[in-house]
């Protein structure tokens, strides 16, 4: 198997820290990709702005890296434009959740077919340190030094009350279940999220005291759990992984060839 | 054979030119005055093939356009001044990526929520410099909605042409109000299409490589050449670069393809300009009455002249200059606190001669109130 086609080589090396899960992410991603036999010509790759959004720049897709937060909005429009391209967005937490909110909950509820992969380090990396919504309550950063009041996102919870027809959430501890999570997402017709917990140890583990790559990955390893596991039951704090919400819904593009189709039948009915 | 004689909104006549200029995809969210343009589209477009969509927001209908551009397609949005702020930043982006786009702001009352129902021009300056940064833009408007129609086609061409935003600054006035035009027939005005690379697949294709007459051909996502497109300064692969021979070398580009080409971006209507001693300046619905003004004072002899500007940016200094610098007086007729006279007065040698008259209540100017003003200038009283 060669990942390296994939990859836009002379754009290396990339710009993310030593220890940062991204580029596991982009190793999943791509792999994902490989099993799916896709061609590069029809996968879109949208992003924003943040250390997740550099991910675009070094794939050999279509990639477009647009502003902070506004990456499903310009999906949007390409997937509605050419509705045969498969269209994966890449974004941190900051720039998915609270910047770009309103478009993710929006994308859900359309449910249109493009996958939202959400990098989720708990921080803002690119600006040195600065709490998400995905922080959470205690969590220190550069702008909660005394520790962070703002309560977090549960994104599996949100991405389905929103409307998302798939949901799910892994770590890039657990690579296999990654790969299988992504590739299970891009197959969805209709608006997939995967969220994905990647270590930033320059800034969320340094500031919480959280040790390097290895201890932030142990982590996961240790505070994670398999959806609906009796682990889960002895001890609630554990985040679970796996999919949460996986259902057939009428797909945005699907609906809107029916407003075509509509539009032309009338049409040919009545000629001005 | 003339084309069919209508009667309808400006807003109407503008969807008309959209349409005859190719238009295939339009996002929107609904904002007075401006929201006929996305209610006839949503109807227009699906009858044709083509793909509306009502986005969450004015910043995310910006970022849909984008977006379809990209995928080859001939894109519109349409809003109004609160809209048009929230705009800004994706309208940047297609300054910086060179993304084909056309979008209409049909000016209200501000600033914030000010007047939604009522007229204004208050939004010139704001098409010029609203998004950050050190750019280049083309706004267009017209006053009639013959002008409407041609103008919109014109925003197309010019999008194409110059691979860049183009936004059509309108005003409620002619966007409501409802007059005759005559629908030009297929073939009758020029249309240009997306420029499209001849580079084959599998051959190294630079996105952002001019060519020797300064056009950049494009490959349409989807397509048989893959490239990264950024809001970040970037190479000729569209890849992200703090090279400051290249940083300088972009934003001398995307100024200079069209500050460089003013001449051919210009378009205004010159009404009885050679002989004038006072010549009134105007656009948009202002224009009408400023015409009327002058139209009167010629049949009592008075040698008057209305230059009606259609190019606003880049501000045809030359060409406004050649036209009235001979006029013992001119008058910037706008409906704000004088936009377009500053430029007027940096074309002039002697710019203590340009007056303004303006109205800032929200109330369309009329010929009377034009007259009123020009005989305090004159000293003549009220």
């Amino acid at each position: 198997m060669s990942i390296h086609k994939y990859l836009r080589e002379r754009f290396f090396p990339h710009i993310w820290c030593a220890g940062c899960g991204h580029g596991t992410v982009l190793n999943g991603l791509i792999r994902a990709i490989e099993s799916l036999g896709l061609s590069r010509n029809e996968i879109v790759m949208v992003s924003g702005i943040g250390c997740s959004s550099r991910i675009t720049g070094y794939l050999d897709f279509h990639t477009l890296h647009t502003l902070h937060g506004r990456a499903l909005a310009f999906a949007t429009g390409i997937k509605l434009s050419k509705p045969e391209l498969n269209v994966i967005v890449p974004m941190g937490d900051g720039d998915a959740l609270a910047i770009g909110g309103n478009h993710f909950i929006h994308a859900a509820r359309r449910n249109i077919a493009m996958t939202a992969l959400v990098m989720n380090n708990r921080i803002y990396g690119m600006t040195g340190g600065q709490f998400s919504p995905l922080s959470g309550c205690g969590m220190t950063a550069t702008t909660a030094p005394y520790a962070n009041i703002d309560p977090d996102f549960d994104v599996a919870a949100l991405a389905t009350a929103a409307g998302a027809s798939f949901v799910a959430r892994t770590t890039t501890f657990h690579v296999k279940e990654m790969i299988d999570l992504i590739r299970q997402a891009i197959l969805h017709d209709g608006f997939s999220v995967v969220e994905i917990l990647s270590q930033c140890p320059t800034y969320f583990g340094r500031k919480n005291k959280m040790g390097g790559a290895v201890e932030m990955l142990n982590w996961y390893k240790e505070r994670t759990t398999p959806l609906g596991s009796k682990a889960k039951q002895n001890d609630p704090s554990l985040i679970e992984r796996g999919i949460f919400m996986q259902v057939d819904k009428p797909e945005y593009c699907s609906q809107y060839e029916k407003i075509l189709q509509k539009a032309q039948s009338a049409n040919s009915q009545t000629k001005e | 054979m003339p084309g069919a004689v209508r009667f309808m909104q400006g807003n109407e006549a503008c969807v008309e030119g959209a349409l005859y200029a190719g238009l295939e995809f339009f996002a929107g969210y609904p904002i007075t005055p401006s929201s006929e343009i996305a209610e006839q589209l949503s109807y227009r477009l699906p009858r044709q093939g083509g793909r509306f969509i009502q986005m969450e927001d004015e910043i995310a209908s910006m970022c849909a356009i984008i977006g379809a551009s990209l995928t080859g397609r001939k894109v519109l949005t349409a809003t109004s001044g609160p809209g048009f702020s929230l705009m800004q930043e994706a309208l940047g982006f297609a300054v910086m990526a060179e993304i084909p786009c056309v979008i209409v702001n049909v000016q209200r009352g501000g600033p914030s929520t000010g007047l939604p129902t009522h007229m204004s021009q208050g939004d010139v300056n704001q098409a010029r410099w609203g998004t950050h940064g050190d750019h280049a833009i083309i706004a267009l408007t017209a006053s009639n909605h013959q002008d409407v129609f041609a103008i919109t086609v014109e925003a197309f061409n010019m999008a194409e042409t110059f691979r860049t935003p183009v936004v059509l600054l309108f005003d409620e006035v002619v966007g409501h109000m409802r007059e005759r035009i005559i629908l030009p027939q297929p073939g009758e005005l020029a249309l240009v299409e997306r420029l499209r690379t001849s580079v084959p697949g599998g051959v190294d294709y630079h996105p952002y490589l001019p060519r020797e007459d300064g056009r950049l051909p494009m490959s349409d996502f989807g397509g048989v050449h893959r490239y990264n497109v950024t809001g970040l300064y970037h190479d000729m692969w569209g890849f992200p670069s703090e090279n400051p021979k290249v940083v300088h070398g972009l934003i001398r580009h995307l100024v200079d393809k069209i500050e460089s080409n003013v001449d051919n971006i210009a378009r205004y209507k010159a009404y009885y300009i050679d002989d004038a001693r006072t010549v009134l300046v105007s656009y948009g619905a202002s224009a009408r009455s400023a015409l009327h003004v002058v139209e009167s004072a010629r049949r009592k002899g008075q040698k008057f002249g209305l230059l009606e500007l259609q190019t606003l940016w880049p501000f045809p200094h030359d060409i406004v200059g050649e036209a009235v610098g001979r006029a013992k007086r001119v008058i910037v007729v706008e409906m704000n606190m004088g936009h377009i006279l500053h430029e007027v007065r940096k074309a002039l040698t002697n710019p203590s001669n340009v007056f303004l008259v303006n109205r800032l209540d929200g109330v369309f100017i009329t010929p009377t109130d034009i007259r009123q003003a020009l005989r305090l200038i004159e000293g003549k009283g009220i």
